[in-house]
């Protein structure tokens, strides 16, 4: 609608970028897709005094798949992940829910990084990137250091990204037996209750398991429980599988809204972390 | 009808290529030099007084022109406006609704306050320079509590019931003595908001020299809104010019007087300078009227054979803090088609009106009626479900028989044509009824849950008879055959979707002989058009097209004579024959309405004493409403781990008699089904008990997407009416009006091995998850 008054700067690099952040410290926000930020400065929710876009910044943008490992650009845009074939074969969870996300205009401007960083409780990809067991890079004046996504999303749009750091690159292992499923808020389509599941099978069975939820608490989680529980299930037992994933969100304070309350959304949580083994175990 | 090519053919909306191209000119794209822009300053508390209000900070702002509140319009210069509401109710409480509050804000959104900045940007930082100081006063939200007793929205009042309506007929008591069954059941029609694309927008622009008054607003009533600015800013009505432009979406919100058109004309006129107010979603959500919300307590008197026999009910309808203009009338509405389709005698009802701290309601697609169509159509499922019986066998047995019409309801209105069956049966056959209900027992087997939902509504539109209406109910049309031949259309409605551009022009086309590319047709200017009522309650066709054709017949008559004259004929054995004049059962001369307007303007080979000119202005007075029905069927799976509904058929057969074009009537259909459906699983505002509205943005008020609705099949009969010489009806609403209790009977249908009766909406998929815990009766899996 109608933000507050701001200045606005181009970053031409990842240094020019660290060196705008530093300048202009907390007044300044980073810019990328813009798709969280700026409707949050047209509510008046946000009122940054600078907005430094970092979107032409070059080399920060693509989807790059070698030796088992997937490395994916900060600016990359979501339809860019959603029309991947290398994601779609190596990182079917991601490629989900880059389709599964916002609309065209949004995944047409929205990128991976932009939206990690922003630490929506509600978002898509921090379940994805948590399961993906993903490595954050973040750049910073004196260089640059990772952090695996469990480390990265600490809570409500809170982070581990430092006031002066920039998110660059997330990266992680190929994870060709993964999905993710999403219960949409019938307005926001943010999550309600999204399950993100990385599995190793073997013999039919699964040897090991990741599971992330995101849109039950103040941040997405590792659902520990079930990770461990799903050890030696068949991925097609429907009974196994429910038995397995129950009490999902077991431990964390769910959180209510106009539409799900703590108790349905807890539950939810195991339903879609069902849903989303057996579309994992699934050949897409 | 002469002749027909146009009238009945899918041809494309004429007013569409500038829509999607982006040409049209809405209110916003309305450029004047020296436009200054408007914000408001609004109540953060649904019920507050105000104690100060400090604008020194706010003017300081060298990019503020002008700061205004109540209290400055209201003594400073005695703009005692109070908005209008239109209404026939004797004891009607009418508490002052000032166009900026003065001392107290009773809502959430009240505008406090306007701030004219040189851009909207700095408009809006200035609002925020303004210093209100409130001290909260308790609010109250609830409809029941607040019918109760304090505390009160207007302490002045010492209540907070606005009125209250009994009705009687027949003999209710005895009925319900009688009865095999009795059924009570309380359905809460939840409040929602219109939220059309293009929120209110307005520009208004003083000549001081002339003394004109002209305000662009995205308004469906650009006549009414001009004799209300009027009597609101006591100035002549012939010097305020009102403009609804191209308007994005009405939707009934737009059928309105409100403050911002007020105090932004005035602005105007106090600073002579263009003054622009387009409202954020935020404010939309906020201030423009909301439709529904409504209790509707219901008890249903039944034989065992399913007939229906006496129906008691109480409407307690929400108005919300103060009347906008028809709030009070919405509720009656609803108790007028309390009957449905069906023909019982006996009914007991009470309506009450009650104010609360929450934005006003008033007229959102269905306007009362859907509230109606709601309820009998759940408690004919529901006389099906307690008596074992088939939803449709219930309805079939308690239709009014098609030969019964015109048929006067026990409420006192007459049914003007009806075949409630017929459509019905095409309905069920189509989508082969009998084969889902086979479907969905099997389903049910596996623990899967199919559901169908039935909905056979009437409801009525055209609005309406004057004698019937709050104001005048006719419309009008002038029709202008030009010296070249092409045809003006001058219409009293004020399309903003509807497509009469488009139609009006089919059957101008096809009555007066001409290319359609010929027919221009102009709507919502008040310098342009004769005084029309505008457009809502589907009259648009209804009343403003059979005005058009009175227009039609006068022009035919005019012609006939010019005709008749060069030819030395009689005009009685003149007649218009496949869109041409010639002399009965003679085709080797003929005239074109075209060469018949050439002559009327040449004026020297006319009859004597036929006037100059070929043109007519003509109005149209209904003498009843419209009654257009239909069945809506719907069919959804209801996921037994979730409570997520999804649709696996929606189908439905309307009847909104004699059809103009029928892709703009089924595109009418599509808007509506969306609504109705949306209501039934999505909408719903919600506020907190201060009044808060915590349902403001569209990230929490869901308006479906595409993927979230199903795919429409449609089809229709066709039951003209005699109200209007076109034997069409209005459609509208009736989308709105008979989805949503479709696709609820569907949700609840599905929900029936569980031993749920009714759920209130919207059906959303925590209450359907929580009513699927109980063990289902006929021993299906989970």
């Amino acid at each position: 609608m109608i933000p507050a008054a701001f200045d606005y700067v181009r970053a031409s690099s990842v240094d020019d970028a660290l060196r705008l952040l530093a300048e202009h410290g907390d007044d300044a926000k980073l810019l990328a897709g813009g798709h969280s930020l700026i409707p949050m400065m047209k509510l008046r929710l946000a009122a940054p005094a600078v907005l430094i876009d970092i979107a032409g910044i070059p080399q920060l943008d693509g989807i790059a798949a070698s030796g088992g490992r997937v490395t994916i650009g900060a600016l990359t845009k979501h339809a860019a992940l959603a029309a991947s074939d290398d994601l779609r074969k190596h990182a079917p969870a991601l490629w989900d829910a880059a389709n599964d996300l916002g609309d065209p205009q949004v995944r047409n401007r929205g990128t991976i990084g932009g939206a990690s960083a922003h630490g929506d409780p509600s978002a898509d990809y921090p379940a994805v990137l948590q399961a993906l067991d993903a490595t954050f890079t973040l750049a910073g004046k004196g260089g640059t250091r990772e952090i695996r996504a469990a480390e990265f999303f600490l809570g409500m749009f809170e982070t581990a990204l430092g006031a002066n750091e920039l998110l660059t690159r997330i990266a992680f292992d190929a994870a060709p037996n993964s999905a993710y499923v999403k219960f949409h808020h019938p307005a926001s389509h943010y999550a309600v209750v999204g399950a993100a599941v990385v599995l190793t099978l073997s013999g039919g069975t699964i040897a090991a398991a990741r599971v992330a939820i995101t849109g039950i608490g103040d941040a997405a989680f590792r659902a520990g429980g079930v990770e461990s529980a799903l050890q030696g299930v068949n991925p097609n037992d429907a009974v196994a599988v429910k038995a397995a994933t129950a009490g999902a969100a077991r431990g964390v304070q769910a959180r209510a809204d106009t539409f799900a309350s703590a108790s349905y959304r807890a539950a939810m949580a195991d339903v879609f972390a069902a849903r989303a083994v057996a579309k994992a175990a699934s050949a897409r | 009808m002469a002749f027909t090519t146009m009238v009945g053919a899918r041809i494309r909306r004429r007013e569409d290529p500038r829509l999607i191209t982006g040409r049209a000119t809405y209110v916003d794209d309305v450029r004047q030099v020296g436009t200054v822009y408007a914000a408001f300053v609004r109540s953060p508390y649904g019920h507050a007084k105000i104690t100060s209000i400090d604008t020194a900070q706010a003017k300081s702002d060298p990019h503020v022109l002008a700061v205004y509140t109540g209290e400055d319009l209201h003594h400073a210069h005695n703009l005692k406006a109070s908005l209008p509401v239109a209404h026939k109710m004797p004891d009607l409480k009418t508490p002052p609704h000032y166009v900026l509050a003065l001392d107290e804000a009773r809502v959430v959104g009240e505008a406090v306050a306007i701030v004219v900045a040189d851009s909207p940007y700095t408009a809006r930082d200035a609002a925020e320079k303004v210093v209100v100081e409130y001290e909260q006063l308790p609010a109250v939200v609830d409809i029941e509590k607040a019918a109760a007793g304090p505390p009160y929205v207007h302490e002045s009042l010492g209540t907070n019931v606005a009125f209250t309506m009994p009705f009687s007929a027949g003999d209710p008591d005895k009925a319900f003595a009688e009865a095999d069954v009795t059924i009570k059941q309380r359905i809460v029609n939840q409040r929602v908001a219109p939220v059309p694309i293009e929120p209110r927008s307005m520009v208004a622009s003083y000549d001081a020299g002339m003394q004109q008054l002209t305000l662009y607003s995205a308004t469906q009533i650009p006549h009414l809104l001009r004799t209300q600015l009027a009597i609101a800013l006591g100035l002549p009505e012939n010097k305020i010019r009102v403009i609804a432009p191209e308007v994005g979406g009405g939707f009934g919100a737009k059928l309105n007087v409100y403050a911002e058109e007020v105090v932004v004309s005035w602005v105007a006129m106090q600073l002579e300078r263009p003054v622009k107010y387009i409202e954020t979603r935020s404010e939309c959500f906020q201030a423009m009227i909301h439709g529904r919300d409504q209790i509707d307590d219901l008890e249903v008197a039944a034989k065992n054979d399913g007939t229906i026999t006496a129906l008691r009910l109480k409407i307690t309808a929400n108005m919300g803090a103060y009347h906008q203009l028809l709030t009070p009338v919405i509720p009656t509405l609803t108790m007028l088609m309390a009957h449905g389709c069906y023909k019982f005698e006996n009914i007991a009802a009470e309506v009450v009106g009650v104010f609360t701290n929450t934005m006003s309601t008033d007229a959102y697609r269905g306007a009362g009626r859907p509230e109606a169509t709601f309820f009998i159509e759940r408690a004919i499922d529901m006389v099906a479900q307690r008596l074992k019986l088939d939803p449709v066998d219930v309805r079939r047995k308690n239709f009014i028989a098609s030969s019964a019409f015109p048929h006067t309801t026990a409420t006192g209105l007459t049914y003007d044509s009806g075949d409630y069956e017929t459509t019905m049966d095409k309905a069920l056959a189509i989508i082969d009824y009998a084969g889902l209900r086979k479907q969905q027992e099997e389903l049910r087997k596996q623990g899967r849950y199919l559901g169908i939902g039935i909905s056979t509504y009437v409801e009525v539109c055209g609005m309406g008879p004057s004698a019937a209406m709050p104001a005048a109910g006719w419309d009008s049309a002038t029709i202008r055959v030009e010296p070249t031949g092409s045809i003006t259309v001058l219409t009293g409605v004020s399309p903003h979707g509807q497509g009469q551009e488009t139609t009006f022009a089919q059957i101008v086309a096809d009555e007066l002989g001409v290319p359609i590319d010929h027919v221009s047709v102009i709507h919502g200017d008040t310098d342009k058009v004769q005084y029309g009522v505008g457009t809502f309650g589907s009259r648009g066709t209804a009343v403003g097209g059979a005005a058009l054709k009175l227009a039609i017949d006068t022009i035919q008559a005019k012609a006939v004579k010019i005709a008749a004259h060069q030819w030395e004929a009689n005009p009685d054995d003149v007649e218009y024959r496949d869109g041409k004049m010639q002399v009965k059962g003679d085709p080797s001369k003929s005239m074109t309405t075209a060469e018949a307007g050439f002559l009327a303007f040449m004026g020297d080979k006319l009859p004597p004493g036929l006037e100059p000119g070929l043109d007519a202005t003509r109005r149209f007075e209904p003498p009843n409403f419209v009654f257009p029905f239909g069945t809506h069927i719907c069919v959804v799976e209801v996921d037994a781990q979730s409570g997520e509904v999804k649709f696996v058929k929606y189908l439905a057969v309307d009847d909104c008699g004699r059809l103009i074009n029928p892709m703009i009537a089924e595109g009418q259909i599509h808007g509506g089904i969306a609504q109705g459906l949306s209501q039934a699983l999505f909408e719903e505002v919600v506020y907190d008990g201060n009044g808060q509205l915590l349902t403001g943005t569209l990230m929490d008020y869901a308006i479906p997407h595409a993927e979230q609705v199903p795919h429409y099949e449609l089809d229709h009969t066709v039951t003209p009416t005699t109200v209007n010489p076109l034997g069409i009806k209005g459609i509208g609403e009736a989308g709105t009006i008979g989805s949503t209790p479709a696709v609820a009977n569907a949700v609840i249908d599905a929900l029936a091995p569980f031993g749920v009766v009714h759920i209130d909406m919207p059906l959303k998929p925590e209450k359907l998850w929580a009513a699927m815990q109980a063990v289902p009766s006929n021993g299906s899996v989970r």
